[in-house]
């Protein structure tokens, strides 16, 4: 009997060589990842509301402030991230409301693959079809605000660095927030105070470019951003999500 | 040591001990601050360019320190909770949210009470005033999220996760900030440059120790009544209670 289950214990699951064991977790991001994203595209109506909305926001402000052009091409850097940051901030929610609702999120947490690895696919795979349409449609948005023509490809660099910051951090919020039934407006009192250095770097680099001045500077801070963003976040939202399954 | 530490943790004794420690505190509480306002609104000296208005500085300066400073302790008692699951910490954590709130609170008030007839205008979007302002969001975020979960322990740890993500954002948000716009006075308090005079910054020194020493008082005796309520089914407390 004990000889039968020693052999057992020894080659267990647990004791396999860290080579596979990481190609084994890679293989779960993958999997993890794809599976989101068939998840999300099978829900093809949803995919469009957050561009909606931030097309949407984007019209209120010529609206609300009148269509003088210059204006407008004043205000253009900030309500086109301003309007970028609310969009990504509102469709947060879903990046684990409904494995929360249907229970797949725990069986998520006892796999037995790391969990801020899985919370980075789940993440990422929020971030493909939320955050990357917003960054397609901005240049279309600063057109309508008048932005001017030097200042596209910094908005397009700054939201490329700075909404997946977003959606990295906002996942943090999201797994702290999952279990309550009205977690939307305490999300917000949340996460926007956190949200305040992409902001300033991001807006900042837009406005220097439409200024003809350099933006390296704040494309660098909001890498060093997004670079922290990644190591850090899904450690802290992988903590927040264990605590929110109890 | 480990004896001394292990005391502070267990509610009872913590119960024993602040009730010893609290008249002393509350007494250097007291001295030190009508030290530092009879120093600071009667014997300084008025400022050359400011005048009279410069001695808000003696509550403004105090609670924007004492708003960081209860930051970083709550920051730190969660940590502590998270990571050694000491439950004394959490009501540390627990009852300097909103002592802190109030400091930050206080701090923007009297900042901009100050701003009114030094910069003209009640608010200007500094940099410091605003990530004052932020810090507040803050503790406002880390209470909102306390509140909304029913269970105790789930609440604890959630919001602390929520504290220490804010303790390393502080830093970034206050050098965002900066980098965005600034028009606030340096620093009051340095230790290489010399730009205070030693008759107003005496009574500022004691203001401050008699705001931390504030800070103390207020806060053990919010825990003493969070120790009661958590402990209420305890026997020490329907002892104490029953006999007395």
């Amino acid at each position: 009997m004990s000889s039968q289950d020693a052999p057992v214990t020894a080659a267990g699951p647990r004791r396999r060589r860290p080579a596979a064991a990481r190609s084994d977790a890679l293989r779960a991001f993958a999997g993890l990842l794809r599976r989101d994203l068939v998840l999300a595209f099978r829900r093809r109506s949803e995919l469009a509301n957050p561009v909606l909305f931030f097309v949407m926001v984007e019209t209120l402000f010529p609206l609300a402030l009148g269509a003088d052009n210059d204006l407008l091409r004043a205000v253009a850097p900030g309500a086109v991230w301003v309007g970028a940051l609310l969009a990504s901030m509102l469709s947060l929610e879903g990046i684990f409301r409904s494995d929360f609702d249907d229970g797949s999120l725990e069986q998520i947490a006892l796999s037995p693959h790391p969990m801020p690895i899985l919370v980075g696919a789940k993440v990422l795979a929020h971030w493909l079809v939320t955050g990357l349409p917003l960054i397609l449609v901005a240049p279309l948005l600063g057109l309508l605000l008048n932005l001017p023509q030097s200042a596209f490809a910094a908005l397009v660099l700054s939201l490329l660095l700075g909404t997946p910051v977003l959606s990295l951090v906002g996942a943090i919020g999201v797994a702290l927030t999952v279990g309550l039934r009205h977690g939307g407006m305490l999300l917000s009192l949340l996460l926007l105070p956190l949200y305040v250095p992409v902001l300033i770097f991001g807006a900042g680099s837009v406005e220097s470019a439409a200024q003809g001045l350099p933006v390296v500077a704040q494309l660098y801070f909001l890498g060093a951003l997004c670079t922290g963003a990644v190591v850090l976040a899904p450690f802290a939202a992988a903590a927040a999500l264990r605590i929110s399954l109890e | 040591m480990h004896r001394f530490i292990s005391q502070w943790a267990s509610p009872r004794h913590f119960y024993r001990l602040s009730g010893k420690l609290l008249p002393w505190l509350s007494a250097l509480t007291i001295i030190c601050m009508l030290v530092g306002l009879v120093g600071g609104l009667y014997f300084a000296p008025p400022d050359y360019q400011q005048g009279n208005v410069f001695r808000i500085i003696y509550i403004h300066v105090p609670s924007a320190l004492l708003s960081m400073m209860v930051y970083v302790v709550m920051a730190g008692a969660a940590a502590v909770n998270l990571i050694w699951k000491i439950k004394m910490a959490d009501v540390v954590a627990r009852c300097s949210a909103p002592l802190g709130a109030a400091f930050t609170f206080l701090a923007l008030v009297t900042g901009s009470i100050w701003g009114k007839p030094t910069w003209g205008t009640y608010w200007v979007w500094d940099a410091r005033l605003t990530s004052e302002l932020i810090l507040l969001f803050l503790y406002l975020g880390y209470m909102g999220l306390r509140a909304a979960i029913e269970t105790p322990e789930t609440a604890a740890r959630a919001s602390g996760i929520l504290a220490l993500v804010g303790v390393v954002n502080i830093p970034i948000i206050h050098y965002s900030v900066d980098w965005w716009n600034t028009l606030h006075q340096g620093t009051t308090i340095s230790f290489t440059t010399d730009n205070i005079s030693t008759s107003m910054l005496v009574p500022l020194l004691f203001m401050i120790v008699a705001f931390m020493s504030y800070y103390a008082v207020v806060l053990m005796l919010r825990m003493r009544c969070e120790i009661l309520d958590r402990e209420r089914k305890s026997r020490w407390v329907v002892q104490m209670v029953e006999g007395g």
